[in-house]
Parts: structure tokens; C-alpha cells; sequence
């Protein structure tokens, strides 16, 4: 029985179960609001917390979960939650409020009260709680200490810090010079620019969901899975070699997992033509390359084109596709420069169902000048 | 009984008030007039980064979740315990690691390394929190655009502040990491060796980007983690991004008051 619910476990948390039960689950929560109440919100943390008391009896997730230096990760998680129920949950409360009579709560409390005493004894009270849970926290736990540095000697798995793991997440589906530079730089970029694209006035200094789903929607799904959710598996999922091991499984330094990853251009030339690939020259891998070329250009270039255009211009079944609103609403700067960033951050998620469903490695390959995409 | 106690201790706490020094050092009475409320707020140089009255919803908890002030408390222990490290700490490959060694077992109260660690851990948590309060009640938007720019880029210099601490104590766990982490510099596109389209950066038959001048050669100061890069990480951690990070939180918190103070509906 026990080891029944183990081995399910050790399943669901694989990338691909988790990815897309994570992915499904925020959305389902986005589409049905109730479940932002107290009472599930109650619910979740008392499973969550047995589910984490019971498995550390298990000593490969004990010995995983209480390493020193990823004390914060359960943090993370706990922490992570709360709030943002917590955002959530004032969020739905306050759009109810102003579906009936009611103003936001931020509204009926707009009078002005002294910042002494009520603004700096609660700052005072942080900064004693703050401070004693530092002190218990270092006393009862020391700060790591490995062996003295050897660089002849790499540990296997070596790990960037936690709060990078997501990064070195994406070096599975990406390479360094997107997964570490590029999408590190867009990510800066991209957060500095919402506020010079979200031209959305409402839900300006109070807690809604209603009036900002777009935004919150996109945020979140950024914020908890692709960054949250990758630090998370990053840290207690990824063994020797990257490998993936469920979070009751041992870290087995020999296990192999075959890759046998292939490119768009092995599908097209190889694999539907039945050639081997063009070789020779700039013109011969600008050939072997062309349909993976086109797939990229088209997505950054032409898709965020197309779906500026109006609703009746698709056929049925790709009418969701149409931003047209949002490009009549925003302008055409910031429309593009929106979409332009929305899609370059699913570009990941994308990129990890193609890996799932067709072993894809590059869509575009010129390994000859580390071109990879 | 009871009485018996208090009574000579509250005339002494009197007396200690109305004393010169006291007196001398607050320059008001007890902040139990509405005068006095506002007149310690202005005349203290910490309580006067708030405002003397501020809307009621932006100073509870359930609005700010004090998140940014929790953070800047958390810079502040780290500041002070990372002050005390210095003391013992020597940035080089021969001592670094022995320094860190006695720091734990042979200075009294050891826990120095835990607090500014710990602390470190936390901060990073703190201000990802702090970014999704501000994200989830909209505050980013106008006129606190640029509040947020100046937001994120704290944010960037608080993972880097962890980032060079994370090399200092010279152990596998550290140079590993921080090998792991500049590995990625190798593939900057132009500038790093491994990087797309750097190779056409020649002059003549030379090419101009090798691994004794890419991205990451700068990043470490050598060719591999070494002697160089832990003397550049221990100068950008202890004095370089403190510097910078402890100037745009005097924007960041600057702006928060000429922005208008805590967000809130219009
Ligand atoms: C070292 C890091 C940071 C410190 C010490 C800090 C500190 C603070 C403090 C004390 C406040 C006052 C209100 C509150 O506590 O919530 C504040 C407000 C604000 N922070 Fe930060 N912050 C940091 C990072 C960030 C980041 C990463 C962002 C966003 C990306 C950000 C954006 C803002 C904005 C827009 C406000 C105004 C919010 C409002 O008016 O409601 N800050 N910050």
C-alpha cells in the first residue's frame, strides 16, 4: 500500500506528469475561483504538511529535504503558497465586493490614520519576530560546510544555487547561450517592461482577480511554474547527471537514460526524405537548416502579426487566437513588444513538450558557430 | 505588591526621561498627542522615511504583507553580521576555508555564518514575495512605473549579492556552484568562446575572443574558479553591490513617498 502511493509519487513527479498537472491545476483554479476560499486553502496546507511530515521517514527524501542549504526550498513552497492564496483569496473577496453594492476593502479603509502607532509598532513587531526566528534558526541548524574546494574533483550532480536551478533547467531544453544569457536577460526586461505594456488602469493599488485576469494569468503561470515550480524540481528532483529521480528514490550515480534526441532537420531530411543530410559549406547547412529556420522566424515574426488580425479573419477553431482587442486597445509598440516577450517565455514550455512528445533536440542546429536553438 | 514594584520603576522611567540626556537625544515628548505623532516622525531620522499619516489599508499587514520593509531588515542583519565576518574572513585560497572553520568552532558566538547565511536564504525568498505583493495589487502601474524598474533591478543585485557570497566559504559545495553558474558566460553570444557567432570575430586569421578574454574570463578573473575569482567575488559581495544595492533602495524607498506613499484605489 505504502509503496504503491511511492511509486505514484515518484511518477507524478516526473517532468512531465508534474509539468502538466502543475500547468492544468493553476488553470483549472483560475477558471473556478471558489477554490480560493479559506476552507480549501485550509485543506491544501493541512495535506501538504502531512504529506511532507509522513515522507520524511523515508530516507531518500529525508536525505534530500533536509540537506542545510535546502531548508529554503520547503520555504519556498510553504511561503509561496500562502501568499498566493492569500493575494488570491482578497483578490476574489474584493471582486465580490464590488459586483454587489460594496466598494474593495482598500477603498473602505481610505481614511487616514497616524503612521505612529499603528504603521511602526507592527514593523517593530516584524522586525522581533523576524529576528528570533533567525537566532532559533541558526541555532539549531548549522550553515553548511563541505569539503575544501578540489577543482579536480567535480561532484556529481553539481548545482548552481538554489534560487538558479531554474535556469539550470532550462540547460535541458536549451542551450547555455539562451538558457543562461538570453532568457536571464529577457526575464529582467520583460519584468521592467510590464508596467509600460500593461496599459490595464484598473486594479491599481487594491487585490482583484476580475479585473485583471489577463495580466495575472500570465504572471502567475511565469512566476509559479516556470520559475517557482523549476527551482522546486531543480533542487529535489535532479540527481547525478541531471537525471530525474522521484522524491523517494535513491540518486544513483549509474543510471543511464538513452537520449536519443533529434533535430527538425533529421525529421525532414532523414526521416521524411529518406537522405542524409546536406553537408559542405554555408549553403549545404543553410539548406539542412531551412524548415527549422522557418518554424522560428514564423513564430517570433509572423505569429505575433497574425494574431493582431480580427476574429473573422481565422477559420473556426482558431478564433482564441485572436489578440486583435488587445492590439486596438495597446497600440502596435506595445502590442509587439507584449507578445513579442509572451511568447519568447512559452517558447520553454513549448520546447519541453516538443522534447516529451518527439525526443526534439534543436529545432535549429548549426553547432559549427554554437548556434543552437 | 505588585504596586510596590512598579511604582519606583515608572518614577525612575520618569525620571530618565526628563533627564538632559534623554531629553537631549528625543526632542519630543511621548508620542501620545497627535502634535507629538507627528512632530517624532519628522524629527527622527529612521521613522522619517514614513509619513506622518498614511491611508489606513496600506499600512495593514494583509495589504504590504510588510514584505519590502522585511526585506530591507533582512539587508540590514546581513550588513551587520557580514561586518563581523570581515573580521576573521581572508579572501585567499590558503585561508578561506580555515577562516571559515574557526568562525564556526573557535570564535565566541558562533553563529555569525548562520545568521548571514540563513539571512541570505531568506532574503532571496522575501523579495520574490515582495515582487508578487506589488505584482498582485497592481502597483507597478502609474505612477510607479519606475519604482518597479528600480524594483527589479534590486532584485538582480540581491541574487548576485547571494551569488559572490556563495564562493566565499572556498568549499566543493561553493566553487562548484559558482563553476556551474559562469559556465553559462561561455556562451554569451559574441563575447563568450562558446557563444553563437563569436568565432566570426576575427582579425585577420586571429580570432579576437578566447577563453583568456570571453565573458566568462572577465566573470572569474581566470581561466578556471581560482585565486582571482574569489578576490573578485569578495570585493563586488563586501563592498561593491552593497554599495550599489544600498543606493537604489534609498531611490526605491525615496520614490515610494514621492510616488504618492502606499498604493492604493483611486
Ligand atoms: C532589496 C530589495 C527590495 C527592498 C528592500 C524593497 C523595499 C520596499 C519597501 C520597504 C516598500 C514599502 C512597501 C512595502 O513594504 O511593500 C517597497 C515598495 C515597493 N517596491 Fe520594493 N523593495 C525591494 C525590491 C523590489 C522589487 C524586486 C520590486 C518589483 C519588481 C519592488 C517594487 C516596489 C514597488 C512598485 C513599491 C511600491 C508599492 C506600493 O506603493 O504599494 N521592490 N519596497
Amino acid at each position: 500500500m505504502i509503496d504503491l502511493f511511492k511509486d505514484l509519487v515518484n511518477w507524478a513527479s516526473g517532468p512531465t506528469v508534474l509539468f502538466t498537472i502543475a500547468t492544468l491545476g493553476l488553470l483549472a483554479a483560475f477558471r473556478f475561483t471558489q477554490v480560493w476560499s479559506k476552507t480549501s486553502a485550509k485543506v491544501f496546507f493541512a495535506v501538504l504538511a502531512v504529506f511532507y511530515t509522513a515522507s520524511m521517514w523515508d530516507p531518500d527524501f529525508f536525505l534530500i529535504v533536509a540537506k542545510p542549504d535546502n531548508i529554503p526550498i520547503t520555504g519556498v513552497i510553504f511561503l509561496v503558497f500562502f501568499f498566493t492564496w492569500f493575494a488570491m483569496h482578497q483578490g476574489i473577496q474584493n471582486d465580490r465586493r464590488s459586483a454587489g453594492e460594496g466598494e474593495v476593502l482598500e477603498k473602505q479603509e481610505s481614511e487616514k490614520v497616524w503612521v505612529w502607532p499603528d504603521l511602526v509598532y507592527t514593523e517593530m513587531l516584524a522586525m522581533v519576530i523576524l529576528s528570533i526566528v533567525l537566532l532559533v534558526w541558526s541555532i539549531l541548524l548549522a550553515a553548511p560546510l563541505e569539503q575544501p574546494a578540489n577543482p579536480a574533483d567535480s561532484p556529481n550532480p553539481s548545482k548552481a544555487p538554489w534560487y538558479f536551478l531554474g535556469l539550470q533547467e532550462m540547460l535541458v531544453y536549451f542551450d547555455p547561450w539562451l538558457a543562461g544569457v538570453v532568457f536571464p536577460t529577457l526575464i529582467i526586461v520583460g519584468l521592467m517592461a510590464i508596467p509600460y505594456i500593461d496599459t490595464n488602469p484598473k486594479g491599481n493599488g487594491y487585490f482583484t482577480f476580475k479585473e485583471r485576469k489577463a495580466e495575472i494569468v500570465i504572471f502567475l503561470f511565469g512566476f509559479l511554474i516556470l520559475w517557482c515550480l523549476l527551482v522546486v524540481s531543480g533542487t529535489f528532483l535532479r540527481g547525478p547527471n541531471w537525471n530525474f529521480f522521484g522524491p523517494y528514490e535513491y540518486w544513483d550515480v549509474h543510471r543511464v537514460e538513452p537520449l536519443l534526441n533529434v533535430n527538425v532537420s533529421d525529421f525532414f531530411w532523414v526521416k521524411l526524405l529518406g537522405r542524409p543530410l546536406p553537408t559542405g559549406g554555408f549553403f549545404a547547412a543553410l539548406m539542412r537548416e531551412w524548415l527549422g529556420i522557418l518554424m522560428v522566424g514564423a513564430y517570433l515574426f509572423v505569429l505575433p502579426v497574425v494574431m493582431s488580425w480580427p476574429r473573422d479573419k481565422f477559420p473556426t477553431g482558431f478564433k482564441w487566437l485572436s489578440c486583435h482587442h488587445y492590439f486596438e486597445k495597446m497600440g502596435a509598440t506595445r502590442y509587439y513588444l507584449g507578445v513579442s516577450l509572451f511568447l519568447m517565455m512559452m517558447s520553454l514550455p513549448i520546447k519541453m513538450y516538443l522534447r516529451w512528445a518527439f525526443n526534439l533536440k534543436y529545432i535549429v542546429a548549426f553547432p559549427e558557430i554554437f548556434f543552437n536553438i | 505588591m505588585l504596586n510596590r514594584i512598579l511604582a519606583p520603576l515608572s518614577a525612575a522611567w520618569k525620571e530618565a526621561t526628563d533627564s538632559q540626556v534623554w531629553t537631549s537625544i528625543f526632542r519630543h515628548g511621548k508620542p501620545v498627542s497627535n502634535r507629538n505623532r507627528a512632530l517624532v516622525m519628522m524629527s527622527n531620522v529612521f521613522l522619517h522615511l514614513h509619513p506622518v499619516k498614511s491611508r489606513k489599508a496600506g499600512i495593514k499587514l494583509r495589504y504590504t504583507w510588510c514584505m519590502g520593509g522585511i526585506t530591507f531588515f533582512l539587508f540590514l542583519v546581513l550588513t551587520f553580521t557580514g561586518l563581523l565576518l570581515m573580521f576573521y574572513y581572508r579572501p585567499t585560497v590558503e585561508y578561506a576555508y580555515a577562516d571559515i572553520v574557526d568562525l564556526q568552532e573557535h570564535v565566541p558566538l558562533g553563529i555569525m555564518r548562520e545568521l548571514h547565511r540563513w539571512g541570505a536564504h531568506a532574503m532571496v525568498i522575501t523579495v520574490w514575495l515582495h515582487m508578487l505583493r506589488v505584482f498582485m495589487t497592481g502597483s507597478y502601474k502609474p505612477p510607479r512605473e519606475f519604482n518597479w524598474g528600480i524594483g527589479v533591478v534590486l532584485l538582480v543585485l540581491t541574487l548576485l549579492l547571494s551569488f559572490t557570497g556563495y564562493l566565499l566559504p572556498w568549499d566543493q559545495l561553493a566553487i562548484w556552484a559558482i563553476a556551474v553558474g559562469s559556465n553559462m558566460a561561455r556562451a554569451t553570444p559574441l563575447l563568450g568562446t562558446e557563444g553563437p557567432l563569436s568565432a566570426s570575430l576575427t582579425l585577420g586569421d586571429i580570432s579576437l575572443i578566447n577563453a583568456g578574454n570571453d565573458a566568462r574570463f572577465a566573470l572569474l578573473g581566470a581561466r578556471s574558479v581560482g585565486q582571482p575569482t574569489l578576490l573578485r567575488f569578495y570585493v563586488l559581495h563586501c563592498v561593491g553591490l552593497p554599495l550599489v544595492a544600498a543606493f537604489l533602495m534609498a531611490v526605491h524607498f525615496w520614490r515610494v513617498r514621492k510616488d504618492g506613499g502606499i498604493s492604493g484605489p483611486m
